[in-house]
């Protein structure tokens, strides 16, 4: 009985948060903007280097990076609408309903995940007529890689924006200083090994860079590849920890 | 409904800390309008929050609807209503959509839920809003927005915060309307908090005055004005020698109470004027007292808060510490 209250509370929250989506479907073209770009306009300048992975086409070394990219800038600001919410009026609202309050995490969690889901898809069928090939199942693999990836960046962003309300300037902080380092010493744009020693060195020390890893080797449909483990491991960790402390903090009321 | 013993709620404040509650023992019976009414920063709203279970009390108990707000916080919120302070719907959600999630919440079936929804945008005036967004509204929209998710799934108990500050006068009379309206229908209990006296005044059937988050006064407000704070008398005579001996006269008179002088103008209190007025200006005729005007005036619950505490209400906003952290 708890199960189907507990699933009941999650599908209420997750209609709420994603009615809008349908109703404004450009509003998902502009989150998706930054990656879009990289896309599109970074992404032919490698046709100018030697291609990185053996004979394939840039674009195969290319898309699994963007991809995280999307990760990054999308799930990780997920966080802002709560936060919205936390310094107005309708959180607490919610909160004196009986409504679960883990489910109130996962609801949202889960609103980012189709949205995120949706979005990978259009980046790689956009990157297809540029000269993308996908491998089917090393597809699948990687997408299920991504969006466990992004749960758990979606859950770290809600537990952020608790802890930063009311004035939200935490929230703003460590999104504005920590995803774009982190995003530039995981090797999304050019390969790290094209860099000095001390900067691969940093760069292996940031788990976005073994998830990349890991995307492009599944991408590329090898399964076997060691950075696969590592990677995802890494996104199972980022989950489950985001998970658990999206969840403490709910439940610790605001 | 509500039966609370000793509630206190402390708030660490920097290095220090702030007893926002110290002790509420109160109880509310079924169908009740209770107004809690003191100056900002007396305690009103962190009471609020305690007995609706959003936040923990650090001693004392209450019971709500039946269930304790610290061992069964959710058996407390599946059986009451709230309307927060602050605004209760989502910005960018359709005010419609807003009311079916609420409906929801409380574990109602979507074909029940749509129906509750066009059920109570019909009792709020809200139907011609019904697909709108809530921050394209006016404040009194969107407070009869925030009454309609406090009250959809038609609990026995509802509680509101403040429910009128910030609207102007018009739209505080609409939001009232409806709810006297709505407690008609369902014989809803109803617990507010307001620092507007005259709101206490007119809608209450019960007022409870808290002060430093303490009960100070408890009773129906008429009862209030004549136990504790009594009508007004003034009297002003032709010529100030005169003053003194209609002052005087003034404090022989039985219950008479607080007689001041001012220049040719005498103050005092009684509980009854209509019954002392005459009485007084008879004897002022009998002493050779020549009385230019008289006038009598009922008392105001900040009168009644000025008796018991010494300050006025109007004048005693303490604007609450900058964000207490749980103690």
């Amino acid at each position: 009985m708890r199960v189907r209250s507990f699933l009941r509370d999650t599908v209420t929250v997750f209609s709420r948060e994603f009615a809008p989506v349908p109703r404004e479907p450009l509003g998902l073209l502009f989150t998706m903007g930054q990656p879009l770009l990289f896309l599109f306009l970074f992404g032919p300048l490698l046709g100018g280097t030697r291609s990185f992975e053996g004979d394939g086409s840039p674009w195969q070394w290319f898309v699994p990076g963007i991809l995280i990219m999307m990760c990054l800038s999308g799930p990780m600001m997920a966080g802002y609408s709560l936060l919205v919410e936390l310094i107005g009026g309708s959180m607490e609202r919610m909160l004196v309903t009986p409504l679960n309050r883990t489910a109130m995490l996962v609801g949202r969690t889960m609103k980012e995940f189709v949205i995120l889901l949706a979005q990978a898809v259009l980046i790689i069928a956009l990157a297809v007529p540029l000269g993308f090939r996908p491998h089917l199942p090393g597809v699948l693999a990687g997408l299920v890689i991504l969006t466990v990836f992004g749960i758990g960046l979606g859950a770290l962003s809600f537990t952020l924006a608790i802890a930063s309300a009311p004035s939200g300037n935490l929230f703003y902080g460590v999104t504005q200083l920590v995803l774009f380092p982190l995003m530039l010493l995981s090797g999304v744009l050019l390969p790290m090994d094209f860099g000095p020693a001390w900067l691969q060195v940093v760069a292996t020390v940031n788990p976005v860079t073994h998830i990349v890893d890991a995307e492009r080797a599944l991408f590329a449909g090898r399964f076997a590849d060691l950075s696969v483990l590592y990677g995802t491991l890494w996104a199972c960790v980022v989950a489950a920890v985001g998970l658990a402390m999206g969840t403490r903090a709910m439940r610790r009321g605001i | 409904m509500i039966h609370a013993r000793g509630l206190t709620r402390r708030f660490k404040v920097g290095k220090g800390f702030v007893d926002a509650v110290r002790g509420l023992d109160i109880d509310v019976e079924e169908g009740q309008l209770v107004a809690f009414l003191g100056p900002n920063g007396a305690g009103k709203s962190t009471s609020l929050r305690m007995l609706t279970s959003l936040l923990p009390p650090t001693s004392g108990t209450a019971t709500v609807a039946g269930r304790d707000v610290v061992s069964d916080p959710a058996g407390v919120r599946a059986r009451i209503g709230y309307v927060g302070q602050k605004n209760g719907s989502g910005e960018n959600f359709r005010v419609r959509d807003e009311l079916v999630t609420q409906a929801r919440c409380y574990g109602l079936r979507r074909s029940e839920a749509n129906r509750r929804a066009d059920e109570v945008l019909g009792l709020l005036d809200l139907e011609s809003l019904a697909t709108r967004k809530p921050g394209t509204l006016s404040g009194g929209q969107r407070r009869r927005l925030d009454i309609a998710l406090g009250l959809i799934h038609r609990p026995a108990l509802l509680f509101l915060d403040e429910p009128s500050t910030g609207l102007d006068p018009q739209s505080r009379a609409n939001i009232w309307e409806h709810i006297l309206r709505l407690r008609e229908l369902h014989g809803t209990t109803l617990f507010l908090t307001t620092h507007y006296l005259e709101e206490a005044d007119t809608m209450a059937e019960r007022v409870v005055i808290i002060d430093h988050g303490r009960i100070i006064a408890d009773g129906t407000a008429d009862r209030l004005k004549g136990d504790l704070a009594g009508d007004r008398v003034t009297v002003t005579v032709h010529d100030e020698s005169q003053a003194a001996r209609a002052a005087e006269v003034a404090a022989r008179i039985a219950g008479s109470d607080a007689v001041t002088v001012a220049e040719r103008t005498v103050r005092l209190r009684v509980s009854h004027a209509g019954a002392a007025l005459p009485e007084y200006l008879r004897s002022l005729d009998a002493s050779g007292v020549k009385v230019a005007t008289a006038e009598t005036s009922r008392p105001t619950l900040d009168d009644v808060f000025l008796a018991l505490t010494g300050r006025s209400l109007r004048e005693s906003d303490e604007s609450p510490q900058s964000g207490p952290q749980d103690a």
